[in-house]
Formats: C-alpha cells, sequence, structure tokens
C-alpha cells in the first residue's frame, strides 16, 4: 500500500461537484473566501493545512451542514440553495464521516446502518439488513452488528460510521478529519478501509493530516490556509516541492 | 529465573479485603461509624419507639373496622368504620347508586390496560391503537345514553372516577403537547418560537388555581349565548394547557443536551426534520428527561384535586363532604388517610413504573 494506487479507471470529465466564487462568513469572520473547486468523479483529494483555515466549513458547506453566503455550489447536477427538498435530496448522494462518528448511540449497530436505507430510500427492511451486514463485513465489523456504538472502541466506531454512509450507496464521501480523534493503534484500521474503498473508485474529499494517506491514493493535495486555496497539486508535487511560503512552512512542521 | 516468580506473584488472584462480617459487622459499619452518626442514629431509634407503637395501636388494634358511628365515638382507636360506611361515596359520589357497577367497570377495564402495557414489551402499534379505543369505550360505560345503558350526566362523574378521567387524560393529552411546546420553542421560524416562549412563559407565570377559575368563570361569559361547554371538559382542558407548558421545559432541557454532532449524522444522512427528531433526537432526548417528567406528571395528577374549588367532587372533595355528616364528623384523619393511600398508590405506580422504564430504555 506504499506505492500510489493507480486509477483503473479513467477519471469521467463531468464534475460530480462544482464550487464557484464561494464564500462563508461566521458572523463578521470570513472564514471561506472566493472557492473555486471542481471534483470529478472518482476523483481522490485531500484537503489539508492548519487548524482554523476553512477546511472543514470548506466541505461541511458540500453537503450544506454549513451555508454559504455567496458563490455557487452544484452537486450531482443540483444547485445547493435554501430548497430543503433539493438539500435533502443531495445529503443523500453524498456520504459524510465526521471526526466524532456521531454514532446514534441508542440504535444497534445493524440500526445506524439501516436507518438511512429504510427511511430515506424507502428500502424494504430485510433488503435494508442485507446491505447493512455486506458493509459491516466489508469493514471487517460484521460479529459487532448487535451490539450498541457504546460498546465499541473509536476504530471500531469510525469504521461503523463509514459502513453507515456506504450504505446509502453514496456517490461522493466526505471526511471530516475522520483519524484525529482516534488512539494512534486505531488509525490504521480506519485508513486501510478508506485505501479499499479509493481501490473501489470512490469519489472522496479528505479533510486530513495523514500525509502517508494523501502520498498513496489522492490525485490531488489542496493546501488551505486563511480561507483561501494556496495550493493544489498531485501529491508528489506538493510534497517534494511546495510552491506557496505558507505550504513550506506547514510541511516543514508536520513532516520531520 | 527471578522474572518468572514475580509474574507468578503478580498474576496471582488476590480477593478484596472483607469489610464488617455479620450483622454486627454492618451496624457498626453503617450505624455506629463515629460520634456523630452513633447519637443521629440512637435519636432515631428514640423517635421511631415514641411512634411506631401508639400509632399501630391506634390504627390496628384498638381500631373498630365497620361499627356505627356512636360506637366510634366511644373507641380508643382508630374510627375506619367512617371509611367503610361511605366506601362507595367516597369512591363514586353522586354517580347513581345503582349504576355505580359502571364506574367500577370502567376502572377496572383502565387498570387492566395499565397492567398490560407495563412491559415494554408489549409496546407496538395494536397497543397505540386499544388505548384510544380502551379510553373512548371506558367513556361510553361511564356516560351511557346508548345501548340498554341510561344517561349519567357528567355533572354526576364524581369521586375516585373523576379524579383518575382528568388524570388520565390530562397527562396523556398534556405529553406531546409539551413534546410539541418543546420543539417550537427551539424552532428556526421565528413566529412559532415567539408562539411557544410567550405560551410557555404565560401559563407558567399563572397559578393552576387562577386558569382553573378562567375556565370555569370567565371562558363562559365570552362564550355566545346557548353555547356551553361542559363543566369537566373546561377544567380538564386548563389542566393539559397548565401541565403541557411544565413539560415542554423539561423536554427541552432534553433536546439541549443531545449533542450537536446527533443533528449532523442525521442531517448528513438525507433525514427530513420529522424523521430526525422522531429516530434520533427525541427518543434520546425523552429518555434522559424521564425523572423529571415523571415528576411532572406525579405533581400533576396530585393537581387534579384543586377542581374542588370550581365545584367538582374529585375524590378529595367526596372525602370532605363524607365528613360533613354530623355522623362523621370528627374522622377526618381516618377519612384523609384512606384517600392519601389511593393518592399514593397512583403516584407510587408512576415513580415505579418509570424506575424500571429506565432500567429497560438503558443502553
Amino acid at each position: 500500500m506504499n506505492d500510489k494506487i493507480e486509477s483503473q479507471e479513467k477519471l469521467s470529465d463531468s464534475p460530480i461537484i462544482q464550487i464557484i466564487e464561494m464564500h462563508k462568513w461566521f458572523g463578521d469572520f470570513h472564514v471561506l473566501r472566493d472557492i473555486n473547486l471542481s471534483v470529478n468523479k472518482g476523483e481522490r483529494i485531500v484537503i489539508c493545512g492548519p487548524s482554523g483555515s476553512g477546511k472543514s466549513t470548506l466541505i461541511r458547506c458540500i453537503n450544506r451542514l454549513e451555508e454559504h453566503q455567496r458563490g455557487r455550489i452544484i452537486v450531482d447536477n443540483i444547485e445547493l440553495t435554501n430548497d430543503i427538498k433539493n438539500v435533502e435530496k443531495i445529503r443523500a448522494e453524498v456520504g459524510m464521516v465526521f471526526q466524532h462518528f456521531n454514532l446514534f448511540p441508542h440504535l444497534t449497530i445493524l440500526d445506524n446502518l439501516t436507518l438511512g436505507p429504510i427511511w430515506v430510500r424507502k428500502t424494504p427492511r430485510a433488503k435494508a439488513e442485507d446491505m447493512a451486514m455486506y458493509y459491516l463485513e466489508k469493514v471487517h465489523i460484521a460479529e459487532q452488528a448487535k451490539k450498541f456504538p457504546g460498546q465499541l472502541s473509536g476504530g471500531q466506531q469510525q469504521r461503523v460510521a463509514i459502513a453507515r454512509s456506504l450504505c446509502m450507496k453514496p456517490k461522493v464521501m466526505l471526511f471530516d478529519e475522520p483519524t484525529s480523534a482516534l488512539d494512534p493503534e486505531m488509525v490504521k484500521e480506519v485508513l486501510d478501509v478508506m485505501i479499499q474503498l479509493a481501490q473501489e473508485g470512490m469519489t472522496m474529499l479528505v479533510v486530513s493530516h495523514e500525509m502517508g494517506f494523501a502520498r498513496s491514493v489522492a490525485h490531488r493535495v489542496l493546501f488551505m490556509d486563511f480561507g483561501q486555496i494556496l495550493e493544489q497539486n498531485t501529491p508528489k508535487e506538493f510534497f517534494s516541492n511546495p510552491q506557496h511560503e505558507r505550504s513550506k512552512l506547514f510541511l516543514s512542521q508536520i513532516l520531520h | 529465573m527471578e522474572t518468572a516468580t514475580i509474574s507468578v506473584a503478580a498474576t496471582e488472584e488476590i480477593k478484596p479485603p472483607l469489610t464488617g462480617i455479620g450483622v454486627i459487622g454492618w451496624a457498626r459499619k453503617n450505624l455506629f461509624s463515629g460520634k456523630f452518626n452513633t447519637v443521629l442514629t440512637l435519636l432515631i431509634l428514640f423517635a421511631l419507639v415514641k411512634t411506631v407503637p401508639p400509632f399501630i395501636r391506634w390504627a390496628f388494634v384498638d381500631s373498630l373496622w365497620s361499627s356505627e358511628s356512636q360506637a366510634c365515638k366511644e373507641a380508643a382507636g382508630a374510627c375506619w368504620s367512617v371509611v367503610t360506611n361511605n366506601f362507595r361515596f367516597i369512591l363514586f359520589g353522586f354517580y347513581p347508586y345503582d349504576q355505580q357497577w359502571r364506574p367500577i367497570l370502567a376502572i377496572a377495564l383502565l387498570v387492566a390496560f395499565v397492567i398490560y402495557s407495563h412491559s415494554r414489551r408489549r409496546w407496538n402499534k395494536n397497543l397505540l391503537i386499544a388505548w384510544p379505543l380502551g379510553l373512548a369505550l371506558m367513556g361510553i360505560i361511564m356516560h351511557g345514553g346508548i345501548f340498554f345503558l341510561p344517561e349519567v350526566e357528567t355533572e354526576k362523574w364524581s369521586g375516585i372516577s373523576l379524579t383518575l378521567l382528568l388524570a388520565i387524560f390530562g397527562l396523556s393529552a398534556a405529553y406531546p403537547l409539551g413534546v410539541i411546546l418543546a420543539l417550537g420553542r427551539r424552532s428556526r421560524l421565528p413566529a412559532i418560537k415567539a408562539l411557544s416562549v410567550v405560551y410557555i412563559e404565560l401559563i407558567r407565570g399563572v397559578p393552576l388555581i387562577s386558569m382553573l377559575f378562567m375556565a370555569s368563570v370567565m371562558l363562559p361569559l365570552f362564550l355566545p349565548e346557548g353555547i356551553t361547554i361542559d363543566k369537566i371538559l373546561r377544567a380538564q382542558v386548563a389542566i393539559i394547557l397548565f401541565t403541557a407548558a411544565y413539560i415542554a421545559e423539561v423536554v427541552r432541557g432534553g433536546l439541549q443536551a443531545i449533542p450537536r454532532g446527533q443533528y449532523e449524522a442525521a442531517e448528513a444522512l438525507g433525514l427530513s426534520y420529522y424523521q430526525k427528531m422522531r429516530l434520533i433526537v427525541l427518543p434520546q432526548a425523552l429518555k434522559t428527561v424521564i425523572p423529571p417528567t415523571v415528576s411532572i406528571l406525579i405533581s400533576a395528577f396530585k393537581d387534579t384535586s384543586l377542581v374542588v374549588i370550581i365545584g367538582l367532587f374529585d375524590l378529595l372533595k367526596t372525602t370532605h363532604v363524607t365528613l360533613s355528616n354530623p355522623d362523621w364528623m370528627g374522622f377526618s384523619n381516618e377519612a384523609y388517610i384512606f384517600t392519601a393511600m389511593i393518592y399514593f398508590v397512583g403516584c407510587f405506580f408512576m415513580s415505579n413504573f418509570s424506575r424500571r422504564l429506565e432500567a429497560q430504555l438503558k443502553t
């Protein structure tokens, strides 16, 4: 898994996510400035940058957990507006994995996974459960299906969270610092699942400081600071030859 | 070699120390640990010796259970005859004497429903439909006017049937209304939020008694002539509106305790507002607020006795009326102890039920 995965499929040219001149403010604080980003189907992007740079806010805008105030965001040919029906449609197509897993503690693992398919996709329960077991096996955790989230370790919970998103058969997966809340020995099991997902051609946007992961699976690395995308390049170029002063400084601090 | 012995010693099972053996050990640890606790224990023992045996003699040894009032006046102990002789009036009040099998049947039905629903395993859709049907059936049995049952106007409903009626309908309507108000108060729509806040603050700023007065005295003044709303119904609505405001605030506390991430995870899956609330937020929020909710329900149950001030004859009032009979004057201790026992059974059942529910919902 050390070498970069050669993507078997050719990247499709039609962008699945398009962000055009997007701005966002928290009160008076200008958190995202003039973001332009186009993501093709099958593309894998790792977003890095110092904390407070706006990277989490950026991916949270894509499924409208945060509202943008200027510019346009178009996901899967639907523009994100205040129309809640459109937003719900997009959210069903865009999976999200959170830093703190956010599993539903009152439901079993199996029910966590079948909730979306049953209520949003209207899948019959039996079929939803089969699908849930398929994805649980995929993240190597099928034997825990009847347990509750509180009985699982952090790494297991995060793998369940990934499987929960996959059950919706999303077109895009967003990862918001998926390994930063984990104990060091659990990071690998989660990254392995994400690498496996990358190999299958999932479109992924990953906010992460796991540079090894970025090297091995990303097509593109975005570097953000001050709410702007300061640099984007292939991982190879980005790590060996960063252009921007901020990226050089950032890399020198995290790569020892 | 040495390391081997160390590791064996470390894995050897060590039992926890034995603290306090037998009755003496227990008593020393729990009753007589230190001077202050010893004094306290002795004081309480003294108080118990002084009060419990005389009470038992009064209530059980010297007491009369089914005598005439004259015999009671000469007896040294309790006169339970005030209860046994007026049993049916205390429980059913002015409900026609020969028809009193109907409230008995209705209450038996209610108790059966409650006992059946006690276990969470039996909760399903059928039961949810059966409850309103059952309550309607109880109403028909009480009110009559169809089949062979003669009609009994609601003015005659009194005693325990009135108390239970006000409590059951009051609590089961106030709870959902309170949940809706709590959601309204946290709504992002300003009109709904403002309406909920005004409602909750207004109702909480007014005593229940004044709401009952308004419902019984003022409301009819505003109604067009010829239209009257049943007096019990008016009291019932006042109780519902009042209790709902308190439940709303408790439920709001529960909603605020749910982490932001739960909302976000539900939204990220594409769940709609109602699905998010029903499947993710409310099940967790309502579970955490079971203890304060039950406190409110218990106090609302007891507060139904305030309807006496607008002239309804609930359990407490029928007890009171019994005591105004010259024969039975002066036996209020016995009569009120009996009534208190009935209230206690209801309240104890509720708190016991809530404890079991909490245990069952623990994950």
